[in-house]
């Protein structure tokens, strides 16, 4: 340790008295060379310590986060893995948000996964440096390792209770060997002091008082800002454009034009003409007044209504087999009763509250970004191919993300801020305006669906049908690709758990018109929708209790394996063995949700009770909603009951968040959410065309259950959106008979259910 | 054209065009960014200031009219009912990813000052303007209650 960074901790132990800790000198120990980290490659990838844990003389552990933080809690989730097998005094944690680059791994923070896919290799990593903080206690207290121990940030000698700290540790313990993983030995779970404990966020102090940084919130020296007038329409190109009277607007600079986009989308910007200013109303006011003529691509004959048209009748035609049981079509026509339903859902807009905005800055051969993005990697990979620069050049600095729900795993937006960047010389923030994330999206995919099933005498189904039709996101990646992949056919339509003699299912082809991408859950919304009514139609028509019937429909607890009845299914990345699906596990949820709502009560007039189960992202979940509709159609929504099985859980009070924030994410979209096209162009443009819950619609009650579990940990930023619309539309029915088959339920203007007088007959 | 106003009990003298709104004053020229953009018509809230006291939404608020007001961003809000506010929501916990929670914070802090026991229906109709996409509503809803039976 340098003189000038000597100094003395006087630390008083109960029962010692006045103990000062010692200073431990790293150069006063002659140590072997250390050799090369033996955790490179760990489960989940490189758990080397110094990877991801810096301990610095003070005593700050400073722990990096590779994930991007949008609302899901994920600093201090990651910071509880580590922290708990470092024993670090909570007190002293920071996080450090990594830059997009390799050596952390897979840092697409979407999909569900940030906890499933790191809680090994972290706890891995904070137990390792915890093995030699103490290596270093007992090296310098002459001791076997296993006479010391550690606790909240010390270790103990515990022959006499001296103790020190990690910050004096830090530097003799940085030399020795990193230990392997067999030599490593993790807690058990009734030792977690932080995992499974709802220790409070490490964001939110700093966000009540206005603190940190999102993409929209960073600043850079001698900064311009700029908004960005893009083609109506995918792929259309800009023509002639007069920018005179933009150059009048006080505060404008100029104009850039931007390169028109050529198919497939990728994460490419739209091409169009960038306003740049001296501020961002300068810029949006400047881009008001331009004069542009925008051509036809080839997206121009597009229109949402005639389209969802065409892609019904494609779902009444026979599709492409996915997976397939028995002999479904002979049991269909043999059955006692068979009923069909036809559904629909359109296409949704994430809609996080901060729209995208990216900050480049060009130095003539470096790019450094800050931006509020999923996924710093493929940002920088996608600047490296359009710039065509190495990508060793780029940074990628991610910012909070004011919520993302996949839109920013997009980042055509940095794309736009490093190419005017380029062009102005100047460091440039990119600020979307709410009608250009409106307008300009990565779409939840629209969706026709065909349910068929034969039921027997005693209303037992006999033969399950479900066909798919809907354009797939891979239609963004490449072009004309229009069958659903088996990735999206995965998501709650070949997993379908349903313990039937005969199974179908089948997607139909549909080509993508706008850019299609992720939202939060992805195909599971609309697969939820379809299977989770229809299994409530299927019990209406055998006069049974929906939740007494789906159970039956879920059957006797058992694993699935989609993929012995011809269906290619991934079971989001893990596998089967680690992950089954497993029926028990539903049903439980199934009775929980339903004890909890006191399923079965009596229900005045116009209230209805609706249920249903879904697994997504390897979690299972049921829910249970209230509706009450008055007499001229009003809904409100007065509870919501949720019961969550995600095996392993990190912070209960992460996980109910969660899943308040998606049910009600997707009973928005369900009750209010539609983008429509006329045109090739996206019609609606702000929040009063593109609508979402606000706090008096909210429900009044909500609870969630999260079911006690050993299991490893799985997804809950996305599973309890697809439950949400059909226990809604299934509520709806059961208090009004109004089935819903057709999202949204009442849309942007309206504000009451429209209940056709030949359902009440 | 210089515009001299008074935010958080600070003069502060800004020159920006003429009709600029005052929120693009405070996070472009001020760089004050707590205040945060969310549509830019008067329909999320996410810009929520106060203006003597008022919730008003600084996105459709030219700065050039506020000669002589008494601005309050969620960078200097203080008293009873806004320290009882951030209270609140540290202890329920309630942001998610935190971006709409200025102009939340804004508007549960102006309704907790102008009526100290809010009922459920006082807490939709001051709230019902501010969009949070995490879906923070019942935790907010929770939180305005609590800090109300410690004001």
């Amino acid at each position: 340790m340098t003189g000038s960074g000597l100094f003395v901790l006087g630390v008083t132990l109960a029962g010692c008295s006045n103990y000062v800790e010692p200073d431990v000198d790293a150069n006063a120990f002659d140590l072997p060379e250390a050799g090369p980290s033996p955790l490179t490659e760990v489960k989940g990838g490189d758990a080397t310590p110094t990877l991801w844990i810096a301990i610095e003389e003070d005593g700050t552990v400073k722990i990096t986060c590779h994930r991007s933080e949008m609302g899901q809690q994920v600093w201090t989730s990651m910071a509880q893995i580590v922290a708990d097998e470092l024993d670090a005094d909570w007190d002293n944690v920071e996080i450090v948000q990594a830059e997009g680059h390799e050596r952390y791994g897979d840092q697409n923070t979407d999909g569900s996964r940030s906890v499933r896919y790191n809680f090994h290799r972290l706890r891995i990593a904070g137990a390792a440096m915890k093995q030699m903080l103490i290596g270093a206690a007992a090296m310098y207290w002459e001791l076997d390792p296993a006479q010391c121990s550690a606790a909240e940030g010390k270790v103990s000698n515990d022959q006499n209770s001296d103790t020190l700290s990690y910050g004096n540790l830090a530097e003799l313990a940085g030399r020795l060997q990193i230990p392997a993983e067999d030599e490593i030995t993790l807690k058990q779970p009734d030792e977690w002091r932080f995992i499974n404990k709802e220790v409070p966020s490490l964001t939110i102090p700093k966000l009540v008082k206005g603190e940190g940084t999102f993409g929209i919130d960073v600043d850079r020296p001698n900064m311009v800002y700029a908004v960005v007038a893009r083609p109506p329409q995918v792929f259309g190109r800009t023509g002639s454009v007069d920018d005179a009277a933009t150059l009048e607007v006080p505060g404008v600079l100029r104009t850039v034009r931007l390169p028109d986009a050529r198919p497939p989308a990728v994460f490419n910007a739209m091409g169009g003409v960038a306003v740049v200013a001296e501020d961002t109303w300068a810029a949006i006011e400047g881009r008001n007044a331009l004069a542009v003529t925008w051509r036809d691509g080839p997206n121009a004959g597009y229109d949402s209504e005639s389209y969802g048209e065409a892609m019904k009748a494609t779902a009444r035609r026979r599709g492409t087999m996915r997976r397939s049981r028995g002999d479904t079509a002979s049991a269909l026509s043999s059955a006692a009763t068979r009923i069909e339903a036809e559904y629909y859902a359109p296409h949704l807009s994430q809609s996080p509250m901060e729209p995208p905005a990216a900050t480049a800055e060009w130095d003539g051969d470096t790019l450094t970004c800050w931006a509020c993005v999923q996924d710093p990697q493929s940002t920088r990979n996608v600047l490296a191919e359009v710039l065509g620069i190495d990508k060793e050049n780029i940074t990628v600095n991610a910012t909070w993300l004011g919520g993302a729900f996949g839109r920013k795993s997009k980042p055509d937006f940095v794309v736009e801020a490093a190419l005017i960047a380029k062009e102005v010389g100047r460091p440039v923030k990119v600020t979307w305006t709410r009608e250009d994330e409106v307008a300009h999206g990565f779409y939840h995919s629209v969706s026709a669906q065909f349910c068929e099933a034969g039921l027997d005498e005693e209303g037992n189904c006999t033969a399950y049908l479900h066909r798919t039709v809907f354009p797939p996101i891979a239609s963004t990646f490449v072009d004309g690709m229009a069958t659903p992949t088996d990735g999206e056919m995965g998501l709650g339509a070949t997993d379908v758990p349903f313990a039937v003699p005969n199974l179908r299912v089948e997607s139909g082809d549909a080509k993508g018109h706008l850019r299609i991408g992720w939202l939060r859950s992805v195909s599971n919304i609309y697969h939820a929708f379809a299977v989770q009514s229809f299994a409530a139609e299927m019990a209406h028509a055998a006069g049974r209790d929906q939740k007494d019937y789906l159970l039956d429909l879920i059957g006797a607890d058992r694993k699935i394996d989609p993929g012995t009845e011809g269906a290619t299914y991934s079971n989001y990345d893990a596998s089967l063995e680690e992950y089954p699906i497993e029926t028990a596990r539903l049903r439980n949820v199934v009775n929980i949700a339903a004890n909890m709502a006191d399923w079965g009560r009596d229900m005045p007039d116009g209230r209805g009770l609706g249920i249903a189960a879904h697994r997504s992202f390897l979690s299972y979940i049921a829910t249970v909603i209230e509706v009450a509709v008055g007499e001229n159609g009003e809904l409100s929504i007065p509870g919501v009951w949720l019961a969550v099985d995600a095996g392993t859980v990190i912070n209960p009070r992460h996980v109910r968040a969660q899943m308040e924030g998606g049910t009600i994410y997707g009973l928005s979209n369900a009750l209010y959410g539609e983008i429509t096209a006329r045109g090739g162009a996206v019609v609606q443009d702000n929040f009063p065309s593109w609508r979402l819950m606000r706090m008096g619609e909210a429900p009044r009650a909500f609870e969630v259950e999260i079911v006690r579990s050993n299991a490893p940990p799985a997804g809950v930023g996305e599973p309890a959106t697809p439950p949400a619309a059909p226990a809604l539309a299934n509520a709806i029915f059961n208090a009004t008979g109004h089935r819903i088959r057709t999202l949204p339920i009442i849309g942007a203007q309206g504000s009451r259910l429209t209940i056709p007088q030949t359902d009440n007959a | 054209m210089a515009v001299r106003l008074t935010i958080n009990g600070e003069p502060k003298t800004v020159d920006a065009a003429p009709g600029t709104p005052l929120l693009w004053v405070l996070r472009d020229h001020l760089k004050m960014t707590g205040t945060k953009f969310g549509c830019g018509v008067a329909q999320c809230g996410a810009c929520t200031v106060h203006i003597d006291g008022s919730p008003t939404r600084s996105c459709i608020t030219p700065h050039d009219s506020l000669d002589g007001a008494e601005i309050k961003t969620i960078e200097g809000v203080d008293g009873r009912a806004a320290d009882a506010i951030r209270e609140a929501w540290i202890e329920n916990q309630v942001p998610q990813c935190g971006y709409c929670q200025s102009g939340q914070i804004m508007s549960a802090a102006a309704l907790l000052a102008e009526n100290p026991s809010p009922s459920d229906a006082d807490i939709d109709s001051a709230m019902s303007g501010n969009l949070c996409r995490c879906a923070t509503y019942m935790s907010i809803r929770r939180a305005i209650k609590d800090a109300a039976s410690k004001v």
